[in-house]
């Protein structure tokens, strides 16, 4: 072997000993490729939309504030999915989980009055975090004692909260005087602010970020939640005790769902309207996975999701495209980091296996 | 037939009861029996061709979470297939194949691949999600309604006959399509070969079947099945499509699936349940009877599929090797 050939072999080596970054970064630019065909499809040059979406979301002061407000909710929700799949759980659910919460934080910033500033945002922050903990709980009791496979419970849990809230925002709930479903606005004493062009919520969003991604790596409790998820056989016998971590991983990850919804409401909404909420907890699962189930990596991954939702808005504006090709390039970066297909074709035998949360139904 | 009802005890005596009750009912009030069942019938149809794709694929060893996803393409594809080529035919046509891509995309990505079944049915969903959001273009009508059709004498039975036997194409389909993939499982080579691959892979690969191409097979063609529930919402039930179109229904199918013991016979009668249920309480609803917000009614199903998934798990065994990627040794 030459010394040129060592070289080139080191030089590789970088590549797939780093693959975890290198096949995001890959299927991000191979989406943004074909998204630009499609672009292109409708008559519109893709550098020119793709400059849309970027100077707004990036250059403009308020832009980048939306930014930030779009990635807030999409961090939580991309950490409760990767606190999922740690656990062996796929939580389809932090939609419902989401939503559920930022509507009970919204009724403790409205009804509960009479509360020094900081003491009603940590009460109503709380109560996000616990309704969002019980519907994913629901999901995680079932599937313990009840063998049901939390991929459909959740999603049934969230048809169903969609149908709760949809009542509860319509009647009792409903702004008086307003045609729009939606809560009157918290009390100012709820509000979490922003600084700068910065929301706080986004700040809180990364320190559950580290201390979540200390707890998967440095503490008992994540070495046992880290075991279930390689194996549980393995789990089992070891003595862990597997209803216990189903349902607290299920609680967890319902909770940090929770948390964004209700950071979503007291931080960026300040009420609960169902369609400020949509689609964040599907997002959730494409950062996750885009993020590889790491807690720290699902940051960039929730970076660039709010980028694309919030300058996906101008680019109707700007260029008259939907701005549904949003969609289009995120389903195509979640096939991308999914299936194996780039990481074969990049290091063929070398390439390592992406995320295995499951087997067949009710184990 | 003999035989074909001792297989089927369970399914048998539920439809036998419900069938029962429904005259009862007939006699009682002509018009509101035949408009229940007919809403009842009209909801189980893509339920029942929905669970039939899930069977097929879990009898081989696949899970298919993507039911929903393959549904909504399909939907998709058979309604803008319509308006496009302006032949509703055509549109039943392009709907089905559409299904069968869907499938076959599972089919490589689970099988061929490896990849987590379940991690490739969500990402399907999702991605059906995105681009039927993305191409939509609203506005458009078929260029003609679906023809219903009258199977002679059949159709002529008083209740059953209006609602099982006059209908459109897919509905009228549906009931063949269960009898014929009951019969397919269970009675043929094909079946005894698929079951084999899902109950027990490495005993079907050592007996020389290929079960790699025999679950591409399958999962593939499970997909068409999809297509003609996509294509049904689309064309027959709808007459339109609208963004996120099959509403959950893949997923309720796949309790309907595990609700009827991975058995077509007893999904029939679950995806009758279901919709039986949904459209008794429809109806209660509009009497008066009950008073219950709307929101409330349109959950029925999805509370349900919770109440049914957690006493059926554990009483029903799926098939062995279901969710399990087969690695061919040595």
């Amino acid at each position: 072997m030459t010394l040129t050939d060592t070289k080139q072999e080191n030089k590789l080596g970088f590549f797939v000993r780093n693959q975890t970054i290198v096949v995001p970064i890959a299927a991000i630019f191979v989406a943004f490729v074909l998204g630009g065909i499609l672009i292109l499809l409708q008559g519109v040059n893709p550098l020119v939309a793709y400059k849309a979406i970027f100077s707004e979301a990036w250059f403009d002061s308020d832009g980048l504030l939306r930014t930030f407000q779009k990635t807030t909710p999409l961090v939580l929700a991309g950490l409760a999915v990767t606190v999922g799949l740690r656990v062996g759980l796929f939580n389809i659910g932090a939609q419902g989980q989401l939503i559920s919460a930022a509507l009970a934080s919204a009724l403790a910033g409205i009804y509960i009055t009479n509360l020094s500033p900081i003491f009603h945002v940590l009460v109503a922050l709380t109560c996000g975090i616990i309704v969002g903990a019980i519907w994913a709980g629901i999901a995680g009791i079932l599937k313990a004692y009840r063998g049901v496979h939390e991929v459909i419970s959740t999603i049934m849990l969230n048809s169903i909260a969609i149908g709760i809230l949809d009542y509860l925002v319509s009647n009792p709930f409903k702004e008086p005087d307003q045609s729009l479903q939606r809560t009157k606005k918290i009390a100012e004493t709820a509000v979490l602010p922003n600084i700068g062009v910065i929301p706080f919520g986004f700040i809180l969003a990364l320190i559950i970020c580290l201390l979540v991604s200390w707890m998967l790596n440095k503490t008992t409790a994540g070495f046992r939640f880290n075991t279930v998820g390689k194996n549980k056989f393995a789990a089992t016998y070891a003595g862990i005790n597997m209803k216990l971590m189903v349902v607290t991983g299920m609680l967890l990850s319902g909770g940090l769902a929770g948390l964004g919804g209700a950071i979503e409401t007291l931080g960026i909404t300040y009420r609960f309207e169902p369609a400020f909420n949509a689609g964040l907890g599907f997002d959730g699962i494409t950062i996750a996975l885009l993020a590889r189930a790491n807690p720290l990596a699902t940051i960039p991954a929730a970076i660039l999701v709010g980028t694309l939702r919030a300058g996906g808005a101008s680019l109707q504006f700007e260029t008259g495209i939907e701005p549904e090709i949003v969609d289009v390039l995120l389903a195509i970066t979640l096939l991308l980091v999914s299936a194996p297909i780039l990481a074969k074709y990049l290091f063929k035998g070398k390439a390592q296996k992406s995320a295995n949360v499951t087997s067949g139904w009710g184990n | 037939m003999l035989d074909f009802i001792k297989d089927n005890k369970k399914p048998v005596i539920t439809l036998g009861l419900v069938t029962v009750i429904a005259y009862v009912l007939y006699f009682l009030d002509e018009i509101k029996t035949t408009s229940v069942l007919v809403f009842g019938w009209g909801y189980a149809v893509p339920l029942v061709l929905a669970a039939m794709v899930g069977i097929i694929g879990e009898r081989t060893g696949v899970v298919n979470i993507g039911i929903e996803g393959q549904m909504l393409m399909s939907a998709f594809a058979s309604f803008f297939g319509s308006v496009i080529t302006g032949n509703i035919y055509l549109g039943m046509l392009i709907g089905i194949g559409a299904g069968l891509l869907m499938g076959a995309f599972l089919a490589v990505a689970a099988v061929k691949w490896e990849m987590d079944q379940i991690i490739a049915g969500v990402v399907i969903n999702i991605v059906a999600a995105g681009l039927t959001s993305f191409f939509y273009a609203p506005g458009k009508t078929l260029p003609q309604l679906m023809p219903v059709v009258s199977i002679p004498i059949l159709s002529d039975i008083p209740l059953i006959g209006p609602v099982f036997f006059r209908n459109g194409l897919f509905a009228l389909a549906t009931l063949f399509i269960v009898l014929a993939v009951n019969y397919a499982i269970f009675k043929t080579r094909w079946g005894l070969r698929s079951r084999s691959v899902g109950e027990y892979p490495s005993a079907a690969d050592a007996a020389g079947i290929n079960v790699t191409r025999v679950r591409m097979m399958n999962v593939t063609l499970a997909g068409a099945l999809a297509g003609c529930a996509g294509a049904f919402l689309a064309l027959e039930a709808a007459g339109t499509f609208a963004r996120g179109l099959t509403a959950g229904r893949g997923f309720l199918a796949l309790a309907i699936m595990i609700f009827g013991a991975w058995n077509p016979m007893g999904a029939l009668a679950a995806a009758l349940f279901f919709g039986l249920s949904t459209a008794i309480a429809s109806q209660l609803q509009a009497d008066e009877v009950i008073n219950i917000p709307q929101q409330f009614v349109n959950l029925l199903p999805f509370v349900m599929t919770l109440i049914v998934l957690s006493i059926a798990v554990g009483r029903v065994r799926p098939p062995a090797a279901a969710g399990q990627p087969y690695t061919k040794e040595g």
